[in-house]
């Protein structure tokens, strides 16, 4: 075998790339070619591209070291245009495609000449281990420089800053055996519980399902291990109880057997989902999983030996080395040095030997190996070095040397002379990390377990691991536990498991392999070259001996003090070993020490995908009343009040010029108040409540009494919570005996109602009485002024007389030739009709009354001149003037409390809490600027003294506040310590720009004090 | 997300369709009058946080609108049951630790955040509970 001109690393035949189909890409700007089939990493290596990326803090060239997930220094940014910017990529699972643009993350101005490396050295000692944590004591304003400094340095990628192109769909499965991956175990899983009838979804993250068995040296059936794979995958696409998702990675695991899959459905094919008959694909799909049982079969991650400048391109896993070279044809490198404390990681001399490089040597940590692997390696004449390990690497953009001494792991001494071995690839090995990931997100504590010398995950009830997952590692015994544990998953869902015949296996002997996380060197760890334990984080050994010395014992501490195991890369590669270095440093054993939790995501998820359809018009549905379009035909502004778009006012155009709010308002006010104006008021919440017992219902849920409202008749109601605080108001009209109509604010309808059900269901079950949600039922129009009368005597046969129609009276007739509820209610202070028809009627009693409204000078008003208008006549908003600290008694409003009746009502009792009863709680008062052009700021803070010092004692605050046509000033609502004992007296209110406001306290109605206007 | 069991729908459902209301079994003084300042602020404000077994009252929101019990563990976030409002829990702290110490049931010892401790001390941290 030979190299292919063009890419002189890949080799002229193997591997699972389509050497047919050539595609070409770019990346940092320069153009390359690849195959279909490579990832982005395999076609970088192919190519000879070293160095892909500048490392975190200290700026160092980096290149590409693993195969997978597990990827630390390979983080590419995507997309040719600003709108397809993806950041974090890992270019070993970003599947190759014509085109793709790549761009590191990480170097400024280049990779290959980076002005940061120059300052690498000055910025790694600017940061060492407890930077963050001592950097976040110092003064804020020094983390803003700081900050800057690290983003553009570190470059950590950027978001897109057009929108999105692409669509996101989520799916909600249901399935009683969810499989996470398809090696060797997952697959023989799958295959026991979709023959056994069981439903199965079986996903993988890679771009091919097969895991292991795609580059493994081993034979089944005296077959390669990939064609069992196919076979199996074959039948169980054939399956209709089978689900077989590809290119999705399970990302968290979530309570009660959740987990939430990532597929990417064209990441493979484009940067974004090319429109095909009109019609975009879906980029990805979130799969939203309930599954009755779950399998982790996620394998295992190889560890890599901590030696000192282990981090030069160059260094790679000795798994990622047989990936390359078996699945991609890419052989990455020409002259090998292999360090390695076990067996298996020997197929990496094996494989690069047969795609014609030269091993210069196996270094293996153990005394006198003896595996089937390493007789295999000594029978080709391959240099075994024992008891020894690759104790640094040399060469700076490019490994050029591999530094080997004899070692003595228990003392953690150089016991020999180092000897210097010329070549430019190191593959190390220090056995194998079960992938824990998604077992640890359930909460489960992982094990560590000395046989496998790795965490093995603690599984919560339904959840089972197989294979390497719970470091099963052997092929064959990885199939039969495949089996096993699919038999086990069955029995607990009631399915009873069929036999699957497993594919024989050659029998292998393989040696015990030793433990070795840190290599020791000749100097001490803080004084020899760096020794990388989070490549991805830039975390060493010695920042780790550094957080233990300076007292940091927690491996939680440990982490939070260096980084290690934060970001993208959750301590994939580097937890075991940091942990071994800190159970080292500290003298104790790694179960002692213990491990980090892993959180979700195992892999970054783009927000898209997280989003799915939940965005644009769909973010938060928007509610409209039946008389939205009216509004938008005429102009209005809308105000959102909760999901509800009201009118907020109708500018008009005057001379040629469109109105300010403030002019509109104005206006509007005046209109109310000369003539006669309409409000939208079909957003206030509505519950129809019915029984025998709802009237004794409603006395024990309002402050006020309700036992002798008569039918045809309007009370306002107060609702406290039982600590006695005000939660809502609004009117209730008893339309039967035994039947009612709650308002509720617009904002509170929902709370109400369910509250409503809270005390009905849980503490007076026994009162016989229903509850029915009608907001959206009824269109309400207010029609209020002096002209109203007349205006709605012209369109309605009720009987408007005054003695007929009382102020808190309501009348059912019809309004326009349409049935109708009239309640003559009043929010504004003038004379007002509330009318309520079904909603489908609203638009065409509305524009019957524009029709007639003319010549009254009828004008539509929106909610800011409906809050001036009931500010001026001190009616309180229910969570703008109380905030749930604000008893009745605060608001000044005794008269709708009813302090003798019979039924100990909801919050009655902490009226006469020694709380409720201070003199000097915060009570609602009007304030009247001394400057009458002064308008308050809503929210402004009150005090009594403005020449106290600094900090002044702050006795209240603004709660609403408006310029008023009518009064021809700025007024307000404010809630001040002891206000009602306080009038005439004088406040201050201090501005943030300096200025300093005076108001007197004065009683909260500012207009008709005796309420003869809403009377008439 | 949980997946709750309705006892009135009964069927299981997503968690999206619940809201939580706080501790179950809190009774309101049959006579507020009669309760001193202490009581009243007891039943008002006071709730229990336990480790372990939680009885929790919910409501199937934009469901049946039905207001039931949960009993759950706050450390594993296992519902071990649900059931309707006047009922009572048949699981309860007590009745597993009479079963734990009879060796059926094993309490999860989780919730800390440094994990995989060896089995030894995860043993110790069980005892502290027990």
């Amino acid at each position: 075998m030979s190299k292919s001109l063009k890419q002189p690393n890949r080799l002229r035949e193997g591997g699972r790339i389509d050497r047919s189909r050539k595609l070409s890409f770019t990346f940092n700007g320069q153009r390359y070619q690849g195959h279909a089939g490579d990832t982005l990493a395999s076609a970088l290596l192919a190519n000879g591209v070293d160095i892909v990326n500048r490392s975190f803090k200290y700026s160092r060239p980096r290149g590409i070291v693993a195969a997978g997930a597990e990827e630390p220094n390979a983080l590419v940014q995507l997309g040719s245009s600003e709108a397809a910017q993806v950041p974090n990529v890992r270019a070993t699972q970003q599947a190759l495609f014509e085109g793709l643009v790549a761009r590191s993350t990480n170097g400024w101005p280049s990779v290959q000449r980076d002005l940061m490396g120059m300052v690498g050295k000055l910025s790694g000692s600017l940061m060492p281990p407890g930077f963050y944590y001592k950097t976040f004591m110092a003064p804020a304003s020094m983390w803003m420089t700081y900050e800057k400094y690290i983003r553009k340095g570190a470059g950590l990628g950027r978001s897109p800053m057009e929108p999105d192109p692409d669509i996101y769909d989520h799916l909600h499965q249901h399935c009683d055996l969810l499989v996470v991956g398809a090696g060797p175990a997952g697959l023989a899983a799958a295959l026991t519980a979709a023959r056994s009838g069981a439903r199965v979804i079986l996903c993988d993250e890679q771009e091919e399902m097969g895991g292991s068995l795609l580059d493994s040296r081993e034979l089944l059936d005296h077959q390669p291990a990939a064609q069992w794979a196919a076979r199996v995958l074959e039948e169980l696409a054939g399956l209709d109880n089978v689900t077989l998702l590809a290119r999705t990675t399970a990302n968290g695991y979530h309570d009660h057997h959740f987990v939430t899959l990532h597929e990417r459905r064209t990441e493979h094919l484009g940067e974004t989902a090319a429109v095909k008959g009109g019609y975009r694909p879906a980029r990805s799909r979130m799969h939203r999983v309930r599954a009755g049982q779950v399998i982790l079969a996620t394998g295992a991650h190889e560890r890599p030996l901590v030696y000192a400048n282990n981090d030069v391109p160059g260094n790679l896993l000795a798994g990622a080395v047989s990936t390359y070279i078996r699945r991609y044809g890419v052989v990455p490198g020409n002259k090998l040095v292999l360090s390695t404390s076990n067996d298996h990681a020997y197929r990496a001399a094996l494989d690069w030997q047969d795609a014609g490089r030269e091993v210069v040597a196996i270094v293996d940590a153990r005394l006198s190996p003896s595996g089937d692997l390493v007789e295999q390696a000594r029978e080709r004449g391959i240099r075994i070095i024992e008891g020894s390990a690759v104790l640094e690497a040399k060469g700076g953009s490019r490994v050029s040397a591999a530094r080997v001494a004899a070692i003595d792991i228990g003392a953690f001494k150089v016991t020999g002379q180092a000897e210097t071995l010329a070549c430019d690839t190191i593959a190390s090995s220090g056995g194998y990390s079960p992938v824990i990931h998604l077992a640890s997100h359930t909460g489960a504590r992982p094990t560590w377990n000395e046989e496998i010398l790795g965490f093995v995950p603690g599984l919560v009830k339904g959840v089972h691991a197989a294979g390497s997952a719970h470091g099963v590692h052997d092929l064959g015994e990885g199939l039969a536990d495949g089996v096993a544990v699919a038999a086990r998953a069955l029995e607990a869902l009631g399915v009873s498991a069929r036999a699957v015949e497993l594919p024989q296996v050659d029998a292998r002997r393989e040696g015990l392999a030793c433990a070795l996380y840190q290599v020791p060197h000749e100097k001490p760890t803080l004084r020899a070259p760096k020794q990388f334990v989070d490549l991805q984080n830039d975390v060493t050994a010695a920042a780790i001996e550094i957080a233990t010395r300076e007292g940091f014992e927690s491996i939680e501490h440990v982490k939070r003090y260096t980084a290690m195991g934060f970001g993208t890369d959750q301590g994939k590669l580097g937890n075991i070993n940091g942990m071994a270095i800190a159970a080292r440093c500290l003298g104790r054993s790694i179960p002692e020490v213990g491990t980090t939790v892993f959180r979700p995501n195992y892999t970054p998820v783009t927000f898209g995908a997280i989003a799915g359809r939940h965005c644009r018009e769909l973010f938060d549905p928007e509610r409209y009343t039946a008389l939205h379009q009216w509004h938008v035909e005429h102009g209005a502004e809308f105000e959102d009040v909760g999901q509800w778009k009201r009118p907020w006012y109708f500018p008009q155009t005057v001379n040629g010029k469109q109105e300010t709010m403030h002019e509109a308002v104005a206006r509007e006010c005046l209109a109310v108040r000369e003539k006669v104006g309409i409000l939208d008021a079909s957003t206030l919440g509505k519950i129809d409540i019915q029984g025998p017992d709802a009237r004794e219902f409603l006395n024990r849920v309002y402050t006020n009494k309700w036992l002798k409202l008569e039918v045809g008749r309007v009370r306002y109601g107060l609702m406290c919570k039982d600590d006695g605080m005000l939660m809502d108001d609004g009117t209730t009209s008893c339309l039967g005996e035994n039947h009612f109509l709650m308002t509720t604010t617009t904002g509170g309808a929902a709370g109400v109602l369910e509250w409503l059900e809270l005390w009905h269901q849980t503490e007076w079950p026994e009162l016989q009485v229903y509850f029915t949600s009608v907001t959206d039922h009824w269109a309400t129009m207010t029609v209020t002024g002096p002209e109203a009368r007349k205006l709605l005597a012209e369109v309605t046969d009720i009987d408007l007389a005054r003695d007929q129609f009382k102020f808190m009276d309501w009348r059912e007739g019809t309004v326009a030739g349409v049935p109708a509820r009239v309640f003559r209610i009043s929010f504004t202070g003038e004379l007002a009709y509330e009318i309520n028809v079904q909603a489908n009627y609203a638009m065409h009693v509305w524009k019957t009354l524009f029709e007639h409204g003319d010549k009254y000078g009828l004008t539509p008003y929106g909610t800011e001149t409906m809050h001036v208008l009931r500010a001026e006549k001190g009616f309180i908003i229910a969570g703008q003037d109380s905030d749930g600290s604000v008893t009745p008694e605060d608001l000044g409003m005794q008269w709708a409390v009813g302090y003798d009746k019979p039924f100990s009502w909801i919050g009655k009792r902490s009226l006469s809490r020694s709380d409720t009863r201070r003199s000097d709680r915060k009570q609602l008062v009007g304030l009247k600027p001394k400057d009458p052009t002064v308008v308050l700021e809503e929210g402004a803070q009150i005090v009594f003294d403005p020449e106290h010092a600094i900090p002044m004692p702050m006795v209240g605050h603004v709660t609403s506040s408006y310029y008023s046509p009518t009064l021809g000033g700025g007024f307000a609502l404010a809630v001040v310590k002891g206000g009602h004992q306080r009038m005439g007296e004088t406040v201050y209110l201090p501005m943030a720009d300096g200025k300093t406001h005076a108001a007197e306290i004065v009683g909260t109605i500012f207009y008709d004090p005796k309420g003869e206007r809403q009377n008439v | 997300m949980f997946h709750i069991y309705c006892p009135y729908c009964e069927e299981l459902r997503e968690e999206e369709e619940f809201h939580p209301k706080g501790q179950a079994h809190i009774e309101r003084p049959k006579d507020p009058e009669a309760c001193s300042d202490e009581e009243w602020g007891d039943y008002l404000f006071f709730r229990d946080n336990p480790r372990g077994i939680h009885h929790e009252l919910w409501v199937h929101a934009v469901g049946c609108r039905k207001f039931f019990n949960i009993t759950r563990n706050t450390v594993t976030y296992d519902i071990l049951e649900t059931y309707k409002m006047g009922e009572q829990p048949r699981v309860t702290a007590e009745s597993l630790a009479s079963q734990q110490t009879q060796g059926n049931v094993q309490v999860a010892s989780g919730g800390q955040q440094t994990v995989g401790a060896s089995s030894a001390a995860a043993e110790a941290i069980k005892g502290e509970q027990a």
